[in-house]
Parts: C-alpha cells; structure tokens; sequence
C-alpha cells in the first residue's frame, strides 16, 4: 500500500503565546514547535497500517516554512519512509489553498490511504482534511476512533455527540482524521533519530502545486484574550447565598 | 581520525578564551532529538508512576529501564559492534540531562547506562563484551557495580571480599558482602570487586544467578526511595574463571577510571536536577500569593531564582565542555586500532581532575538549587506533595556516591602536584613567573566587549589559585598530601577557576556568534557568577596563608600583599541583572538560556 500521512508543525503545547506589537500574528521568536499531538496518531495510525501489509511504505507531507523539516524529521525517526516538504514560500496558505496544494501533492503521489490529525493544534481550523477529500472526490472520516483496512476497503468508526458511534463502510482511497484513543504513538528510538538522518525528504513549492487558488481568509488584529476577572466566594447563611448567587447570575453575569 | 587533544587541567595555566571549547549551544539536530527522546519518555511514561516507584513496587522500575531499552536509551553509549550506537560523550550528556524527571529512576537509570555497563564496556575482552553488551544495551539484563563494603567504603581497596581459585582451576569462589549496591535487588549482571587469595584486587563479572550470589534487604534511605540499594551477599559463590574482568590485580584501574565516567555522568544529571527544580519553583511562585500579589513579583524571591538559573548556567557549561573535550580527545584515536579502547581508557584519566570537578561542582550546585527551591516554596516545601521536597532530599546523596566530595576535591589538587612532579604540567614555572609578575606588574588583556574586565579577573584567579598552591606547597612540600584541610581548599580554587573559565569561554563564544544583545542572560550570568566568586575566593585565599602562615605575621603580610596585587574586586551592581534573569525564567517557567 502507498500510505500518506499529513504532519502538521505546530507551537509546543506549553508555549506562552505572544501576539506581535502590529497585531499581525503571533511572535515566533523562542517558540519551540512540535508535530500537532493529533497528527501523532496518524503517524502511529500508518506506521500500524504498514505492519499489517507487507511492502507498504508511508510517506510524511508536511507544508510550512522550512521549519517544518525537524518535524518531518521527527515523523521519519518513528518509522516514515520518505518525506515531502511543501515550502510555503512565506505566504501564509489560509485552509484553502493548504488543501488545494495538499490535494495536487496527494493526487500525484497516487496514495491509497491518507491519515491526518483530526485538527491542528494551532488554529484548530478543522478544515484541511475535508477540503482535501472534497478536491480528490474521496471518501473521508474524521474524529476517527477505530479502522479496520482489508482489501481495499475500510471500516471507520467515529464518535459522535452524545457518545453515540457511527460507522462507516468505504472504499480506499480515503483520507481519516485520527483522534485521542485510537492508538498510543510510539517514541522515535534513539536508532530511529539515526536512520532518519538518511531518508530522502523531497522539497516541493507550494506555488508549482496551489494552481489558481487564492487565500478566502484575511487574518489580522491578534490580540490576546481579556484576562479572566477572579471568582467572587459568596458567604453568610446559605439562603442568603443562593439569593445573591441568582441576583449576580441574573444580574452581573446575565446568564438566566 | 580528528579531533583535538588538550591537556588536562591546561585550563588553569591557559589565558581565558585561547582555546574553544564545546558548549550546548554547539549540539547538532540529533543530540537535540535524542535529548527530547529522554524528555518525551521520562515524562510520559516514568513521571506518571511516580508514586508507584517511590514505594519499590514491584517490576516497574524495572519495567521502565527495559521500556526505556526498547527505544535505544540504554544503548547510546555502547559501540555499534556490541548492539549500540556508539554515541559520544555529547550526546549521552544530553541524554543525562533529560532523564532526570524523577530522581529515584534516574539513580536506577544513571547506574545502568554509568558504572553497570562501562567496566565491561572499558574492560571486558571481546568474548565478555559480545556476551554482556547486547543484552545491557537492550534492557535485557540490567547491571550494576559492588565496590563498597561494610568496612570499606571511600577507602576502597581495604575491601574484604576474597576470591580464592577452585581446585579445578574452573572458577573462581567468592565470599563477602558488598554494601550499598544501587540496583542491587533488580540487577542480572555486576561487577564485583574481591581480592585474590585476599591480596590481589580484581574486577569480576557476576551474574545474579550464579550459584551463591543473592542480595539483602532494601535499606530504608533519606532519599531517591524508589531506587534499589541493597547487599550484594557472595557465599562460596561460584564465578567462571572467563568472568574475571581485566588483569588479576588491577581491579583498582577499572574501579577508578570507571569512576571518573560516573563523576561526569553524575554532574551532568545534576544539571538536569537544577532545571527540573527551577520549573516546579518558578511555577509555584507564580501561583501563589502573598499579601494580595503572586510570590513571584516580590525581590526576595525574584533574586532566588536568579542564583538558582546563575549556578545552572555554570554547571551546563561545565558538563558539556568536559564532555566535548572528551569527544575531541577519543576523535584524535583511531577507531579500528586494537588499542583504541586501552587508549580512550588514557583520555578518561587525561581528564580526572575535570571529572572529578563535574562532580562536585554539579553535586553542590543540586543541593543550592534545591535548597533555594524549596525556600521559595516557603512551608509547602517541606510539605512531600510539592515535587520539590523530594528533588531536596533525593539530592543529599550526590555529594556522598561516587566518591565523596571530599575524596574528590582531594583527588584534585593530589593529581595536580603528582602531573607538576613529573613535568606534565609547567605549575612550578607558573609560580616563578607570578613571583616575577608580583614585581613587574601583570599584563592585562584587551578584548572588546562587555566581558574584558571579567576576562582579566578570570585571569588573575587562575594565578591566585597557582600562588596560594605554591605558598602551601612551599611550606609543606612532599607532606602537603596528607594535610587534608590545604588540599580541600586549595581544590576549592581549582573548582571555582574552572567553572569561570567555562562560564566565560562560554559567553564569550555566544558573543561572537550571536552578537552582544541576544547574551543578555549568559552575560548577566557570567558577570554575577565571577564577580561574587572571585570576592570569595580573594578572602578564602587570606584565610588560607593566615593558616600556612600559622601566626607567623610577617609571613602572613607577604602574602596579603601579593594576594591583593594579584586580584581586585570592585563590586558590581547586580539588582538588575538578576531581575532580568528572574523575569525571563518566569516568562518562560524553566531555566531561560
């Protein structure tokens, strides 16, 4: 099998996010960047599914500023084969155009199965998947929880609302957004950091793949969240307390 | 064949900045990704089950070490043709450092990947090596190493354990009890030293299932309680003459040069420690407040955290400069030389007054961040949910393993005299030119910068540290080794010369790479650190004469003379520098350079 995965470079979790004094995004500067967590799952998704089939090869697409490569990297020391890195030769790509270009790269590699994290961890946009799936006319599940792949066919379940479960049946290709649960990723091994050094890792430009598309998003004016006002601890008898706890949640915090 | 060889302890005849060194900042992609390997691991997997370790439940430390195995964190060190990397001291630095989460497993996992797999690593014959290797590098067997005894412990060969050849010339029978045995109760393979007929002191390899090798029961510790600290007990315990380890007789070679690698791997965990104990610190004071605003915004506890992130800065650096020495040291060897290991052997004692500073140095360096660590905590940390109370207690045993510290600083100045004896290194040129220099005037340096007058004073401690020497030696000549008090404070200036040279050569190379305004925090660093070092040293090197002198005052006038021709120290106003280095750590809530 042919197996893609697409990794997305994203700040460390645990970054504390500034926004740049012109409010034109945020200030990469001493921002450590990780591979999104849900695109770990997909990692682990596809190194799974390579096991189960023998001479299948997974190949890693990442597409950002050269950056991205210690995160193809990192894909590569936990078991990818080859890589490709998309530069976005500084044009901050909005959803759109990511998946216009991501669907030219998936359309030619001729992939059989596609695994993505369900959402960056970034912009929690949500939307690449999809819109990859809608350009190539493949089926697509997202939030997936559990796959079962044999011969060219595939059984997805994902979860939905209410802890109801809904599963599909579909026919490869296919493109699954994989999410917490359904696997543990693996580590990339000191042995694996090695052998990823000599993997090939392919540079491709984001403008020889987009065609005609154009950004549909403007970003501008980031600004930080207001900082959250302390929490009122009420006290007295309790009737008194349940009054002046309506009173505020009518009055103050305009909820009821 | 590269490489680069310096001579051990050059440093301290060697103008500041001459020669490069290796520093963190100098580590390639892979030393970065296997360091976050560590990181990613010790986290996810070890921190987790934290309180399960603490009590010794059973397996999972164990469990941890082989899981660990799985991903390649045991076999950095080890050559590719023994089932390991072959990795350099660089990167096991960064390895060290990164694993240091939680300190009872990290005790457990420094004693595997230090002195249980290096003697046989260093030692072992090629039959020994494809027998044990593999399987340490893996996680299949996990090792340990049994010097001490009840009655001997930094006096090492007084060890009782005898060995005694059976009648068949097939084995080797061993009785005695070895005590104190890190991983003693979980380990497959140990190297256990014992005398020969009671005479000849020889490494053995034990396997724990050899008929007569058993260990006691886990001794209740102060600290890193998840660890295993048993008795190794030898009752006519029946060792394969192919097990002995080196010559017979020259067990003392392996337990001290397998020892100078603990040294350094010791003081490079400390490193690790420092950071862990600043991001529990600078979180906590973060959150909790005191007279309506958060502890952090208060000076006390602001200069605090600035000494905890100095003393760090100054242990990175030495860690990573001894190692890279090292590194550029074995480069210089031919690798497919059938020597290269009895070689690399060489380059380790090369380096056995470095290792020994690392050690002690980096030990101490724990015990201040912790201590500070737990002071900015105020009550809480004393208290054993705040992490902090148990990087405090687990760290007492750093300045007592792998040699106490004061066997340590004693080794310093011991090797030092012993290298100047046989001509190795020019101290006793050294001091005739400072004599000389004491009449003439000192040259100073001229380096552009921020830095140039910290670079003078670097400089001019490294003859202070040479004169006082001198002086002592003067007096006591061939008996100065047995006078222990000289020694320890004369190894107290060698320790504190190295650590500002490092400091400096540091910062001095991340000026000429990144320019003066991205150093902000390792100039702040280095300027605190050598101005108040040197001030200590300048009044502990009066002390020091007033008691050679022995109330002889003309004597002692001499050398006060000459001492404070020798270094100056204007104090330098440190409010902001340490603000700075306190607000960028509580910006980033970790160590900040």
């Amino acid at each position: 099998m042919k197996i893609g995965v697409l990794v997305k470079q994203v700040p460390d979790t645990e970054t504390k996010i500034k926004v740049l004094d012109d409010g034109s995004g945020i200030d990469e500067n001493g921002v450590k960047f990780i591979v999104s967590p849900y695109d770990e799952f997909a990692i682990e998704e596809a190194l799974k599914t390579k096991e189960a089939n023998a001479g299948s090869e997974v190949t890693v697409a990442s597409l950002g500023p050269s950056r991205c490569v210690e995160s193809i990297r990192t894909a590569l020391a936990m078991g990818c084969d080859k890589a490709i890195h998309i530069d976005d030769e500084g044009s901050g790509p909005d959803s759109y155009v990511t998946a216009k270009a991501l669907a030219k790269v998936i359309g030619d590699q001729g992939f059989d199965v596609v695994f993505c994290g369900k959402q960056a961890i970034d912009d929690d946009m949500g939307q690449v998947p999809q819109l990859v799936a809608e350009f190539l006319a493949w089926p697509q599940v997202m939030i997936l929880e559990n796959l079962e792949i044999s011969e060219g066919k595939a059984k997805a379940t994902r979860r939905v609302s209410g802890g109801a479960k809904e599963v599909y049946e579909l026919t490869l290709p296919a493109i699954f957004g994989c999410d917490k649960g359904l696997n543990t990723p693996r580590y990339a091994s000191l042995p694996g950091i090695m052998k990823a050094k000599s993997k090939p890792v392919e540079t491709l430009k984001i403008s020889d793949l987009k065609g005609d598309a154009n950004n549909k998003l403007e970003y501008s004016n980031f600004r930080m969240p207001p900082e959250k006002a302390p929490g009122k601890v009420l006290s007295g008898e309790v009737g008194d307390q349940v009054k002046e706890l309506v009173r505020l949640l009518r009055e103050e915090a305009k909820v009821l | 064949m590269s490489g680069q060889f310096r001579q051990g302890a050059s440093w301290l005849l060697t103008e500041v900045g001459k020669d490069k060194i290796f520093i963190a900042e100098d580590m390639n992609d892979e030393q970065k990704a296997f360091g976050q390997t560590a990181t990613d691991f010790v986290t996810k997997e070890v921190i987790p089950v934290s309180e399960k370790i603490e009590k010794k439940e059973a397996g999972v430390s164990v469990n941890l070490l082989k899981k660990a195995g799985e991903i390649g964190l045991l076999m950095a060190g080890i050559p590719e043709a023994y089932g390991g990397l072959g990795m350099n001291k660089v990167t096991t630095t960064a390895l060290s450092e990164n694993a240091t989460h939680q300190g009872s497993w990290t005790v457990s996992y420094m004693c595997h990947t230090g002195i249980g797999t290096l003697p046989i690593l260093y030692f072992g014959n090629k039959e020994q090596k494809e027998k044990y290797l593999p399987k340490l590098a893996s996680g299949e067997f996990i090792g340990a190493y049994a010097l001490t005894e009840a009655g001997s412990g930094s006096d090492a060969l007084a060890a009782k354990t005898k060995a005694v050849l059976s009648p068949d010339g097939k084995h080797y029978i061993l009785n005695g009890e070895k005590m104190f045995i890190t991983n003693g109760a979980w380990a497959d393979v140990i190297t256990v030293f014992a005398k020969v007929d009671g005479e000849h002191f020889t490494g053995f390899i034990v396997e724990k299932d050899f008929p007569g090798v058993s260990h006691g029961k886990e001794e209740e510790k102060m600290g890193i309680h998840g660890s295993s600290t048993t008795t190794i007990v030898l009752e006519d315990a029946k060792i394969p003459v192919e097990n002995v380890l080196g010559e017979i007789g020259k067990g003392h070679k392996i337990a001290f040069n397998v020892l100078n690698i603990g040294r350094w791997k010791l003081g490079a965990a400390c490193v690790g420690g420092c950071k862990r104990v600043i991001e529990h610190t600078v979180k906590y004071v973060k959150e909790r407040k005191q007279f309506g605003q958060p502890l952090a915004d208060f000076e006390a506890i602001q200069m605090m955290i600035a000494d905890m992130v100095i003393k760090t800065y100054i242990t990175e650096s030495m860690m990573y400069r001894y190692a890279g020495c090292l590194d550029d040291a074995i480069d210089t060897l031919d690798k497919t030389d059938a020597e290269y290991e009895k070689k690399s052997l060489k380059m380790i004692e090369e380096y056995a007054i470095e290792a020994s500073i690392a050690k002690v140095f980096g030990s101490e360096a724990l015990d201040e961040v912790a201590d500070l660590g737990v002071q900015a905590h105020g009550g809480y940390g004393y208290i054993q949910e705040y992490p902090v109370e148990r990087f405090y207690r687990n760290s007492r045993i750093n300045r007592i393993f792998e040699g106490t510290n004061e066997i340590n600083r004693m080794i310093i100045p011991g090797t030092l005299l012993k290298r100047a004896m046989k001509g190795e290194i020019d101290l006793m040129g050294e001091i005739q030119r400072i004599l000389s220099q004491l009449k003439d005037g000192f040259a100073e340096v001229d380096i552009p910068g921020t830095l140039n007058n910290k670079v003078n004073m670097v400089n001019r401690a490294k003859k202070l540290a040479v004169y006082v020497s001198g002086v002592a030696v003067q007096k006591y000549m061939a008996d100065i080794k047995d006078r222990q008090s000289f020694l320890l404070d004369m190894a107290d200036f060698i320790i504190e010369v190295y650590a500002m040279d490092t400091a400096i050569g540091r910062t001095l190379q991340l000026l000429e790479k990144r320019g003066e305004d991205q150093c902000e925090l390792e100039i702040a660093a280095t300027k605190i650190y050598i101005n108040d070092t040197c001030a200590r040293l300048l009044n502990h090197a009066r002390q020091f004469c007033a008691n050679v002198a022995k109330g002889d005052e003309e004597a002692f006038g001499k050398y006060d003379k000459a001492i404070g021709r020798i270094l100056e120290v204007t104090p330098i106003c440190t409010l902001d520098l340490k603000a700075t280095l306190a607000e960028k750590s509580l910006d980033k809530e970790g160590y900040p350079i």
